[in-house]
């Protein structure tokens, strides 16, 4: 009630979106309630569960724990920003292709965080895989074939980058 | 839960954030990383009328180095810190305790500077920080001071930052020569604020005997406990070195409590068993510096086989040092804390 409202523009998957948010206006919230990009999603809000986490200037965050008014005037990608049209992304193609989601609320936080793991690191070994998904929680124990897929995903990249040249 | 409400200001320069500081006093909290703060405010236990969010001070981003050490910025992110070669180059400690905290998600946003003025006795840094003997510089509308880390934590999420302050930077000393450092943990998973863990420092004579051994033990007391083991250990050779007594004296010296991770007397046990670890692991980085610069001297043979025996010495460790790590690695449960580790602030103590 009465709170002041402050003017941000975000670049969210590559088109400038403005909006008015109130200072505590959580980045998650944001992006779900006043941008409608609902495929970010909302676990503990603490910090813990990495399902809110998207790419910030590329790099992963969380997004629960930023407020909109802080990211104003940054990049933000989140999961509906991944494909390539229609074309699935190679992360997201290796998740569907080794099972790596069930019931799918922990997978926008996974894809965000393991895309940019393998930008970073295109062919990581099994401890760095997991060490780079060791922030995100899946409820429906599905770590194994989520492992795979990001192993995949490298492997699919790989090969995509050896067709591209 | 959503945060309450409260007053955002985003000053543009250090002297517009000082002055807002000012104004708000002790209603006043700074804003840098919020991976501390945010989920605080988040869950109502933190409610500050005003934050001064310090994201667009861009000139607080900085990680100097020297050689007399490393000075982080304000806004220097975990992860800018952890990939700095030059930081790593004089003061390794840092990269060391770093890799140790939370995921590498939270240590993009996450600051060192933040950690610090957080004072979490459970954090990695103010222990990095209390063991190095360095120190946080505050800047106030009109003046700046730099209080030492013995200083700087005051209690349980309280230091000598006082309302109207901002901590602009703090200070790592470098490695000594003929040094060595290691930080060891157990946490419950991976991430975890960690149920014990000990930062060591070990710096050698021109002998290669044991002349200096200290160890930093976290969640062991209200703040970072520093423990001097130089006399506990003997001025022996570093692969002979007593490092078990070192550990009775961490243990008799650390104030761990009860929670529902672990009872004081684990804690206790454990602190001994990983700051055994550390001084040991410490002592063999420590000879092994000794060689790399006995051989940029000339002296490289002897130095060298010094080196061979004392790491052959440590042979049996290196399956200690995996059962460690392995302890610290559950893959378990959902419920933690690790949200909080990396930094923020607070503008009050």
């Amino acid at each position: 009630m009465g709170e002041t409202a402050h003017e941000i523009a975000l670049t969210v998957n590559g088109v400038v979106r403005r909006t008015r948010v109130p200072g505590r206006r959580l980045l998650s919230d944001c992006l779900r309630h006043d941008l409608g990009l609902t495929g970010t999603h909302v676990g503990c809000e603490h910090g813990v569960c990495g399902c809110c986490t998207v790419l910030m200037d590329g790099e992963p965050v969380r997004s629960c724990l930023m407020f909109a008014v802080t990211a104003d005037g940054h990049e933000i990608t989140t999961v509906e920003g991944l494909a390539d049209g229609a074309r699935m992304s190679p992360v997201q193609r290796a998740f569907a292709e080794c099972h790596g989601l069930q019931c799918g609320f922990c997978t926008p936080g996974f894809l965000c965080t393991v895309t940019a793991l393998l930008r970073e690191n295109p062919a990581p070994t099994a401890e760095e895989v997991l060490e780079g998904v060791s922030g995100n929680l899946c409820r429906c124990t599905g770590y194994q074939n989520i492992v795979k897929a990001v192993h995949r995903a490298a492997e699919i990249m790989a090969e995509e980058r050896v067709e591209e040249a | 839960m959503k945060p309450p409400p409260f007053g955002y200001h985003a000053p543009r320069t250090l002297g517009e954030a000082l002055d807002v500081l000012a104004g708000t006093g002790e209603h006043g909290k700074v804003l840098a990383g919020g991976q501390s703060l945010i989920p605080l405010m988040n869950m109502r236990l933190a409610a500050p009328a005003h934050l001064v969010d310090i994201n667009r001070l861009g000139g607080l981003a900085a990680v100097e180095t020297g050689p007399d050490g490393v000075r982080v910025g304000a806004l220097a992110r975990h992860a800018q810190v952890e990939r700095s070669a030059g930081a790593a180059a004089v003061q390794p400690l840092l990269r060391q305790a770093l890799r140790l905290v939370a995921h590498p998600v939270i240590r993009n946003r996450g600051t060192a500077v933040g950690s610090l003025v957080h004072a979490d006795p459970a954090a990695e840094l103010p222990a990095v920080l209390a063991l190095l003997g360095g120190s946080v510089r505050l800047a106030r509308r009109g003046g700046t001071r730099d209080v030492a880390a013995g200083e700087f934590f005051t209690g349980p999420l309280e230091s000598a930052l006082r309302p109207g302050e901002l901590a602009v930077s703090a200070f790592f000393p470098a490695l000594p020569a003929r040094s060595g450092t290691a930080f060891r943990e157990v946490s419950r998973r991976h991430g975890d604020y960690a149920l014990a863990g000990v930062a060591a420092l070990v710096r050698l004579d021109g002998d290669l005997r044991v002349a200096e051994a200290r160890a930093a033990c976290v969640s062991a007391g209200p703040v970072p406990v520093v423990v001097d083991v130089t006399a506990a250990c003997g001025a022996a050779p570093a692969g002979a070195a007593d490092w078990e007594a070192a550990a009775r004296a961490v243990r008799e010296r650390i104030e761990p409590e009860d929670d529902i991770h672990a009872t004081a007397h684990y804690r206790r046990h454990l602190t001994g068993v990983l700051a055994a670890q550390a001084l040991r692991e410490a002592a063999r980085a420590a000879v092994e510096d000794a060689a790399g610069n006995a051989g940029n001297a000339g002296n490289a043979g002897n130095a060298g086989n010094t080196a061979g025996r004392a790491m052959g010495h440590g042979a049996g460790d290196a399956a200690e040092n995996t059962a460690g790590r392995a302890m610290g690695r559950g893959a378990g449960d959902v419920v933690g804390r690790d949200g909080g580790t990396a930094g923020q602030e607070g503008a009050h103590g």
